[in-house]
């Protein structure tokens, strides 16, 4: 292999290139400035985004990979600035999110002296990353940037941490790349297990009442059409978990809605009705089972997952098929029997409808005063046809924009699901922007959560990056509030906000934007914002106390969702 | 679900930071190691973890799964007590003229199947390899004549099986390269 002499920063570089990255988000310091004087040679060929926060750096790596389907990458210092990763890292490590941070560490011969900006990196990254490394040696440097990227994108993806020493940085190579394609100890794909594929094939063929329940394993393997011809033809009901939404198009006849905590009505109420539960790259999360003991009792359950550690973790399965989902579509499809079940299917349609009267007209037709969540969601879904991408904060706006947003191409949501890390969005809308700069990038956000990370409102201005922010403002902590209503009488503690002026701190940030509080406003301000050339606000005023409805409550089973 | 004890072993590359990454799988799970080993397994460049644990069946399974998980981690198996041949060695320090005062110490040694690893004028080490109630019950019967120092080792086991599972699986590797998507 040919080599060539450059120092550990200049291999570092050089390494991320190889790998196809052009865009690093990040924040300098003491311990990483030798990779950062050379990312200024190399401004033409990658583009280093500064924000206001590491955690912002992180989110927006998570958002750029979470659009692209690429890998995210964020570069910081050391002590501080690794810690502040720590959200993300353990928000990419629970939503499976290809993330890889390279964080500076102080000079080689200073580890575990308490040197300045010393922190234990490998050790507080452990437990949040797929895999860590930490590099003390010049001549590692483009062996182990290349196990990190196959470790972070193969098998089921996760964050993966670098440490490198300040040292390792300002030392000199023989440089050459190889990419990674293979490590020892590590089994990304398991084999498909043909005799699996034909036993879940036979429970499938012999089902009644099935239902299918679709996670972000689908999307992460690709395998939305591979999806698609498994429930078309089988005609198997499938609803979606929270990081599933738009794996299959909202509008898909076979598409019964969300399930779990503030899912849809159907899925949640068939679950312990059906005769079939086919988990298809989900981990049957406490927020989409509800109470395991009464989860799914009438049911087989047949898992395809591609990690083994999830197969009866928490729910135990009849048939697990452990590989990678595209592989497992395309050996039992041909198996499936062509089927009708007319009947079943309009059974979700007639919970819809109920569903529909009890609490989603109301939530997005609204006719009582005050304006809800549900009516803003719906107009901004109308006006961009599906075709926008949404990214969410966590709370109440967060399942309401989740409910009601239609999509009709994959990779359209960006939320944080597993870790439900507020302060989440608008950093990872700017990192969905910078990934799919040719989309419409709606940013749905809380009171409470915008004020988590709204520095980086500094980031979207410097970029000038068009994102639409929807600030969904009730002047509380929506959805702990609607809990201390439910379950602890109304007693309110420390969820109310005495808020700022946003338009003004928006203004100060050099972003344009507009309040609104009345519903006839509403239409024309929506119209404005998304004809609007750069970044805008938009904050609109919703009801104070408004409920998210359906709701199983934490604990109970499925079958005790609450409509109201 | 029943508490049991399990004995986990576990194939691993030698980084730096495993032995970590193992046992935050355990504090997650708010489990308590009784014991563990960690030394060079017979094929060279991959060591072997020995753990026991208490836990229900149902716990273990995942537990191991996790472990297994890790990257740097070849396999994890999890064990019954049925399925192994297990030791651990002890080491007591007695004085030396406890033993040349009377016959009992020697005549322990007799009976726990125990050896006398070094005599100097002041002190005497005593080994001996059991479970761990043999080694407990001789350092309870020698206690009376003042064990200076006493310690034990993590257990360490062997399958009742024939090959050690790792060596068919590293062969398998070897023929059977995992097709990767880049």
């Amino acid at each position: 292999m040919k080599t060539k002499k450059v120092s550990g920063s200049e291999a570092v570089i050089l390494s991320l290139l190889a790998e196809g990255v052009d865009t690093i988000f990040g924040y300098p310091g003491g311990a990483i400035m030798p990779i950062y004087d050379l990312l200024y040679d190399y401004q033409d060929k990658i583009k280093h985004i500064l924000t206001r926060h590491e955690q912002g750096a992180a989110h927006a790596a998570q958002g750029y990979a979470r659009v692209t389907g690429g890998v995210g990458v964020c570069m910081v210092t050391s002590g501080p600035g690794a810690t502040n990763l720590t959200t993300g890292l353990a928000d990419a490590m629970l939503d499976s999110t290809p993330i890889i941070c390279i964080s500076g560490q102080v000079v080689s011969g200073l580890l575990g002296t308490d040197a300045f900006q010393e922190t234990d990196v490998m050790g507080f990254s452990m437990p949040i990353t797929k895999w860590n490394i930490q590099i003390t040696k010049v001549e590692d440097i483009p062996e182990m940037m290349a196990r990190a990227f196959f470790i972070a994108t193969t098998g089921r993806p996760g964050p993966v941490m670098i440490d490198i020493t300040k040292d390792a940085q300002f030392a000199e190579l023989d440089f050459a790349y190889k990419k990674c394609v293979d490590v020892r100890s590590y089994v990304p794909r398991p084999p498909l297990r043909m005799e699996y594929v034909e036993q879940a094939a036979e429970l499938i063929n012999n089902a009644k009442k099935p239902m299918a329940l679709v996670g972000q394993g689908v999307i992460l393997s690709g395998a939305e059409k591979e999806l698609l011809a498994f429930i078309e033809k089988a005609q198997i009901p499938a609803a979606w978990t929270l990081l599933g939404n738009s794996a299959m198009p909202s509008e898909h006849p076979l598409n019964v809605g969300m399930l779990g905590m503030h899912g849809n009505y159907g899925p949640n109420i068939k679950t312990n009705e059906c005769d079939l539960l086919i988990g298809l790259g989900m981990r049957f999360d406490d927020r989409v089972t509800g109470d395991v003991k009464t989860y799914g009792k009438m049911a087989k359950v047949v898992h395809f997952e591609i990690d083994p550690a999830e197969v009866n973790k928490n729910v135990r399965v009849d048939i697990a098929v452990i590989a990678d989902i595209k592989e497992t579509f395309g050996a039992i499809t041909p198996l499936l029997k062509e089927q009708k079940r007319d009947e079943w299917l309009n059974q979700f349609k007639i919970a819809y409808q109920y569903e529909y009267e009890k609490v989603i007209e109301k939530d997005i037709h609204p006719v009582k005063k005050g304006l809800t969540m549900g009516e803003v969601i719906r107009m901004i879904t109308e006006k961009t046809n599906g075709e926008a991408i949404l990214v969410t904060d966590v709370g109440q706006h967060q399942m309401i924009a989740n409910r009601y947003f239609k999509f009709k191409n994959s990779r359209s949501v960006v939320t944080s699901g597993g870790l439900g890390t507020m302060g989440f969005g608008l950093p990872a809308a700017f990192g969905a922007q910078r990934g799919r700069p040719d989309k419409t990038v709606v940013a749905v956000i809380g009171d409470g959560g915008f004020q988590m990370t709204l520095q980086e409102l500094g980031t979207i201005w410097q970029n000038k990056a068009p994102i639409k922010i929807v600030l969904l403002n009730n002047n509380f902590l929506g959805m702990v509030r609607q809990w201390q209503q439910m379950f602890f009488d109304k007693r309110y503690s420390s969820t109310e906000l005495t808020n700022p002026d946003f338009i003004t701190i928006a203004r100060g940030f050099g972003i344009d934007g507009k309040k609104v509080s009345e519903r006839e406003d509403l239409d024309g301000t929506i119209e404005d914002m998304l004809n609007h050339e750069g970044p805008f606000l938009l904050e609109v005023t919703v009801e104070k106390e408004g409920n998210v409805f359906p709701m199983v409550p934490a604990g109970a089973s499925v079958s005790d969702i609450r409509l109201e | 679900m029943e508490v049991k004890e399990f004995t986990i072993t576990a194939f691993s590359e030698n980084s730096i930071g495993l032995l970590n990454r193992i046992t935050i799988i355990f504090t997650r799970r708010h489990l308590n190691i009784e014991s563990l080993a960690v030394s060079e397994s017979a094929i060279h460049g991959i060591y072997k973890f020995t753990i026991v644990i208490r836990t229900t069946q149902e716990l273990i399974e995942n537990v191991v799964k996790q472990i297994e998980k890790v990257v740097d981690v070849l396999r994890a198996y999890y064990l019954s007590k049925e399925e192994i041949i297990y030791q651990e060695i002890a080491l007591y320090k007695v004085p030396t003229e406890s033993l040349t005062e009377s016959s009992e110490i020697e005549g322990l040694v007799r009976k726990y199947n125990a050896r006398i690893l070094e005599v100097t004028p002041e002190y005497t080490v005593i080994e001996k390899t059991g479970h761990k109630e043999d080694t407990q019950q001789l350092f309870d019967d020698m206690r009376k004549f003042g064990v200076l120092q006493f310690t034990r080792s993590g257990r360490i086991a062997i399958t009742k099986a024939k090959k050690e599972r790792l060596s068919e699986y590293l062969v398998k590797l070897d023929t059977k390269k995992p097709k990767v998507r880049i």
